[in-house]
């Protein structure tokens, strides 16, 4: 006799819903807990004791940790606008070339295989002052002077944006590719008729079918924006003295250098809930988009 | 000044060409310039003024990282190899089980709470490694499963499984419900339909999906170079960073292994890299 207890969905989901519980949601509840507590690794008894918002109210008042967290936004920000920005441009350049389209496309995907650890180790290497590939190209122009790409703040943060825009803007790319080799040709061709200009029917017609496209790879995109941790680690640790430090090398700092997993939990659910704004901010996008062409068809 | 349309017509177009080579080039550059540095000597890599014409070129930073002396150089990289490749395997092979269950049950049923489940699980992607690894840390070491490699396999199923459940959920939906149900009423069981009907039509998505995981785990630092320490579970990624221990740095040694670890997943995306953009965009887009 067959007893029906859980509907076909809810048991075909069931080991997933218990490994992403296991694995991600009580431990997070953990981290919640010891983010009250003055918790040290060094010192286990720490973990007992309950020191309610302390953790929070020192985070608040601390100038390094909002520096980091500025830092962090503006350099999310930046990096996403120019990742769209280029992602686009090369989508719609390779959609205009006639001859080769496909290894076009194969070379596009290259930096998406690159492990983002890879992508910083490449850049450290490129950009370094001594025996990098952009000093010693400058220098065979004639540009004498060694520039110390890693060590001065601003051209550090240029430099680690640079490796984060080249590992992901091909993202970006090959999704808006996909729109655009997906955009009909009868309302582009409808525009021509009615005397659009380029920029009318770009602006128009091609740009709102690719919004969807858009927001998905900033979705995508957005799922793992805490990626940048491994270029940053790698190529400064967020260094020097703290000036390319973003919020997840703060973390790591924190947690591990300075054993300190109470305050360190703390920062990590700020940075989660900045994490979980992006994707949410894009993902409400995409569904407006997608409302918006349900609607045209 | 005016240009005639046919001549801007042209200018535009060779426009269009150089534009297309800068990008490819800014592309190609950074990891072509790896792949040429790990089989240069360090005197080239280091000479000052910049050597850019190769004069030698040899396999010495691969036999040096391969050696068994660890004064040239040599890094446990076979270790490392072998932990990234279980880890990453095993992971990859349970989140596709267990993500086409969920995948398939998205894309087949309606059932109350669908869209919080959906949003849950790709909310849980969003946790950022660093932050996941420091509970995992406490957790890992009181039930004494940090260092091995069944940790790291289990938090990377985890860190997949939304991912592939949307992947694999958007390529169910495009199989049409009609053949399994049609399966059935010819007297296939539920199972029969999915397996020989169903499953053969979502089969390259399932495989994209596959490689999407695999790469993940493949790629993974954050928490592998906090959860793993020793070269019993120690991967690549975690590895590279060996070189840098040191108050100098490698340069030559560290492109071999870049090298080495980029090679795997080189070969793997380019088997699938049709079906990828596929499953990405139907996914989003239709979902």
């Amino acid at each position: 006799m067959k007893r029906k207890i859980l509907s076909p969905p809810v048991l075909l989901l069931l080991p997933a819903m218990i490994i992403i519980v296991a694995v991600i949601l009580l431990p997070l509840l953990l981290s919640l807990y010891t983010s009250f507590t003055p918790f040290k690794l060094t010192r286990p008894d720490t973990f007992y004791r309950f020191i309610g918002l302390r953790n929070y109210e020192r985070l608040f008042t601390d100038v390094y940790f909002w520096a980091a967290f500025g830092r962090t936004f503006v350099v999310l920000t930046i990096a996403l606008n120019v990742e769209m920005m280029l992602g686009l441009g090369l989508a719609l350049l390779v959609n205009r070339a006639i001859a080769g389209q496909r290894t076009l496309r194969t070379i596009m995907m290259f930096p998406m295989m690159f492990s983002p650890i890879l992508v910083g180790f490449q850049f450290k290497f490129l950009f370094n002052d001594n025996i990098g590939l952009v000093n010693n190209a400058l220098q065979s122009l004639g540009i004498a002077q060694a520039i110390p790409w890693l060590v001065d703040e601003y051209l550090a943060l240029f430099a680690i944006l640079t490796a984060e825009i080249w590992s992901s803007t091909s993202i970006f790319a090959i999704l808006i590719l996909a729109g655009l080799m997906a955009i009909p040709r009868d309302p582009i061709e409808a525009a021509k008729v009615d005397g659009c200009t380029v920029w009318q029917t770009f602006r128009h017609i091609t740009l709102p079918y690719l919004m969807p496209f858009m927001f998905i790879a900033m979705t995508i995109r957005s799922l793992d924006i805490a990626r940048a941790y491994d270029i940053v680690q790698i190529m400064t640790a967020g260094g020097p003295a703290r000036r390319t430090e973003l919020l997840w090398t703060l973390i790591s700092r924190t947690g591990y250098v300075d054993a300190n997993m109470g305050l360190a939990n703390a920062m990590a659910y700020i940075s989660i809930f900045l994490s979980i704004f992006f994707t949410w901010y894009f993902f409400r996008k995409l569904m407006a988009a997608r409302r918006y062409m349900g609607g045209a068809q | 000044m005016m240009v005639s349309h046919a001549s801007r017509k042209i200018l535009l177009k060779w426009g269009r060409w150089v534009g297309t080579f800068v990008a490819m080039s800014l592309i190609c550059i950074p990891g072509l310039w790896i792949v040429l540095s790990s089989f240069r000597p360090n005197v080239e890599i280091l000479s000052k003024p910049a050597v850019w014409i190769p004069e030698n070129i040899n396999l010495d930073h691969y036999r040096a990282i391969f050696s068994s002396d660890p004064g040239q150089g040599a890094v446990p990289v076979w270790n490392y190899f072998q932990n990234s490749m279980i880890i990453a395997s095993t992971s990859t092979l349970i989140a596709i089980i267990i993500g086409m269950a969920g995948g398939y049950a998205f894309a087949r049923y309606r059932f109350r709470g669908k869209n919080t489940l959906f949003l849950g699980f790709m909310l849980s992607r969003t946790v950022p490694g660093i932050a996941l690894s420091l509970p995992l840390f406490i957790v890992y070491a009181k039930l004494g499963i940090i260092d091995t490699e069944f940790g790291m396999i289990l938090i990377y199923v985890a860190l997949n499984l939304p991912f592939t459940i949307w992947l694999i959920d958007g390529f169910f939906r495009q199989v049409p419900e009609e053949l399994g149900q049609a399966a059935q009423i010819d007297g296939c069981t539920p199972w029969q339909a999915f397996w020989h009907v169903e499953f053969p039509l979502a089969k390259s998505g399932v495989a994209s999906a596959a490689i999407f995981a695999f790469l993940t785990s493949w790629n993974e630092f954050a928490l592998a170079s906090q959860l793993t320490r020793s070269t019993g579970s120690k991967t690549l990624p975690v590895g590279l960073l060996d070189f840098t221990s040191e108050f100098t740095i490698n340069w030559g040694g560290m492109c071999a292994l870049a090298v080495i670890m980029i090679v795997p997943a080189l070969l793997l995306t380019f088997v699938v890299q049709k079906h990828l953009v596929a499953g990405l965009t139907f996914g989003g887009v239709k979902g």
